[in-house]
């Protein structure tokens, strides 16, 4: 695929690579499902990259065995130069719900992972940096207050938080806001894209959205079904910072529509 | 009537007929206590005609006012520290002992079950089917093995009340959603803090529950104790009574066994509110 391996020079060319793929495959042993085949692909320092496809083709599983949760069935991921054997320190992970603990405030929820990594002093230590996360995401004043008090995009503001307190090099993020409504949607994503250039993190997202996909990524992988493997490497080339009106540009419509059709096909194949 | 009179008229009919008010059933709009109070001023008004129009012997069923009486006279033995108050103390051991021992073995057996698969597999079934037996049956043998002693009466009611904490904390092991699981693994947890920062908090409302379970339970097993085995508790003195047909003795010994059990009972609860205070137990009030 030229499409592909002109991106992925372009990429490496600029920045240094942080993620490397080869050849990975996945088969559930259970049913006998083969869920990945032959997924090669890189990320670089600081790039955001997304990966649409149909339901069921494999999106989260790719992210399971990125972040070291299940181990594919063959191929390697290689992560800052180490390969990834289970979960790792430099990993940040968030999901379709923010799954926060009831019983912990909300401060108590974010510092959680250092809690369990560094224990109970560190996790003590890093309040501070806990609320100034929150002031950043805009929940200060909410540090006390528990989770059942916080609206679904707050919560999920909060487990950004939580990902972000230990510092992780990448983010890997499987449709983090699909449980939001339209507007904070939105809001959430132009959050999120100014935490990554702030902190120079690579992001990947798993996402539903053709418009999500091309606002936030400098690179989306499209994922064919049956096994799942990527189609498409479609580079988006549209300036930093991206903002929400760049939504109504042809550029933007161009290459939603590029990647509609490229899904479209795979509909019917 | 003018035109605009019947206009008037006309949208104000509308108006009534359109709008719909959610009606409250009368019942609703009386307090609960109330309705607590008609059921029991029924209850002892049919207890009444029954006694007095002679319908029962007055041997099986004494009159209200006789057990009321009764009552006021074994409170009046209770709180002046008479013979009954040594009596109610050693059933109370009993009962505290015994819950404490079924929540030990309750909740360790619990948490084997609930978090190996080893003690799903192989130890669950064996509970089940304990479970499944009439356990007041093991009353003789607990009597031949510890005695005619506070012990035997200890350990039937822990080992009446122990399978509701096994299974309550198993289920409450496994109430932990898929997501929390996932995350707990992406942060490295080891097993322990899995167990010990997620699910156990997450199966208290479980855990809990068969608390409450065991508590009512609890006491029936000591009292069971007492029947079959012996002693000085509260179970012998109701022995004692219903051997000398001394019904309302009966009657109200059981009332005052009955509120300490409601007692231990709303205790468990209390903590319950106190500890699990996220998790509104909405049992009490049905739907809201
Ligand atoms: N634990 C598992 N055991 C067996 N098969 C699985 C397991 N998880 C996923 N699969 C199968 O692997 C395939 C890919 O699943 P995956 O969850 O990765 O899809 P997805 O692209 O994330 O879908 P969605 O967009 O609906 O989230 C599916 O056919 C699914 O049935
Ligand atoms: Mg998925």
């Amino acid at each position: 695929m030229p499409a592909a391996a002109t991106v992925t020079d372009l990429s490496s060319k600029r920045k240094e690579p942080v993620y490397e793929l080869t050849g990975v495959g996945k088969t559930y042993a259970r049913n006998a499902v083969t869920a990945l085949e032959g997924v090669t692909l890189t990320l670089t320092k600081g790039s955001f990259s997304s990966v649409i496809g149909s339901s069921g083709c494999g999106k989260s599983t790719l992210l399971k065995i990125m972040s070291g949760l299940i181990p594919p069935s063959s191929g390697r991921v290689i992560l800052q130069n180490k390969p990834v054997r289970g979960p790792r320190r430099d990993i940040g992970m968030m999901f379709q719900q923010a799954t926060l603990f009831p019983w912990r405030t909300t401060v108590e929820n974010i510092v959680l992972p250092i809690e369990i990594r560094d224990g109970k002093a560190a996790a003590a230590k890093a309040r501070e940096k806990a609320t100034q996360l929150l002031e950043i995401v805009g929940l200060k004043g909410f540090e006390n207050v528990y989770p059942n008090e916080l609206s679904g995009g707050m919560a999920q503001r909060a487990a950004i938080c939580r990902m972000l307190i230990t510092e992780p090099a990448v983010l890997l993020l499987d449709e983090p806001f699909s449980a939001l409504d339209e507007l904070s949607r939105e809001f959430m994503n132009m959050e999120l894209q100014r935490i990554c250039m702030e902190r120079e993190a690579t992001a990947f997202l798993v996402t539903h959205s053709i418009p999500e996909a091309v606002i936030l990524s400098d690179v989306v992988y499209v994922m064919k079904p049956r096994p799942g493997r990527i189609a498409e490497v479609v580079e988006i080339d549209l300036p930093r910072p991206r903002t929400l009106d760049m939504i109504t540009t042809p550029k933007f419509g161009a290459l939603v529509e590029r990647i509609r059709s490229r899904l479209d096909k795979e509909a019917f194949l | 009537m003018s035109v605009t009179e019947m206009h008037e008229k006309q949208r104000n009919d509308s108006a009534d007929d359109t709008v719909w008010v959610e009606e409250v059933a009368w019942i609703d709009r009386v307090p609960a206590p109330v309705q607590m109070a008609f059921v029991f001023v029924v209850f002892v008004a049919c207890w009444d005609l029954v006694t007095r129009f002679g319908l029962v012997s007055p041997i099986i069923l004494p009159t209200p006012w006789e057990t009321w009486r009764d009552i006021l006279f074994v409170g009046n033995n209770l709180l002046t520290g008479g013979y009954m108050l040594p009596a109610l103390w050693l059933t109370l051991k009993e009962v505290v002992y015994g819950f404490a021992l079924a929540i030990a073995i309750g909740f360790t057996l619990g948490v084997i079950v609930g978090e190996t698969s080893f003690g799903e597999k192989a130890i669950m079934p064996y509970l089940v089917a304990i479970d499944t037996m009439p356990k007041v049956a093991f009353a003789p043998l607990f009597v031949a093995w510890l005695g005619f002693g506070i012990e035997s009466k200890v350990a039937l009611a822990a080992f009446i009340a122990t399978f509701a904490i096994v299974v309550g904390t198993a289920a409450g092991l496994h109430a932990a959603d898929h997501n929390a699981r996932m995350l707990f693994k992406t942060m490295g947890a080891s097993r322990w803090q899995t167990l010990v920062k997620m699910k156990l908090p997450a199966g208290l409302p479980q855990i809990f529950t068969g608390l409450k379970i065991a508590s009512v339970s609890v006491m029936a097993g000591a009292i069971t104790g007492e029947f079959l085995g012996g002693g000085k508790g509260f179970g012998e003195l109701i022995r004692t009574a219903a051997a000398q047909l001394n019904t309302p003795r009966v009657f109200s010994l059981i009332l005052y066994l009955s509120i300490v059990g409601l007692a231990l009972f709303l205790l468990v609860s209390y903590i319950q509110r106190r500890v699990v205070f996220w998790h509104k137990d909405r049992v009490m009030r049905g739907m809201d």
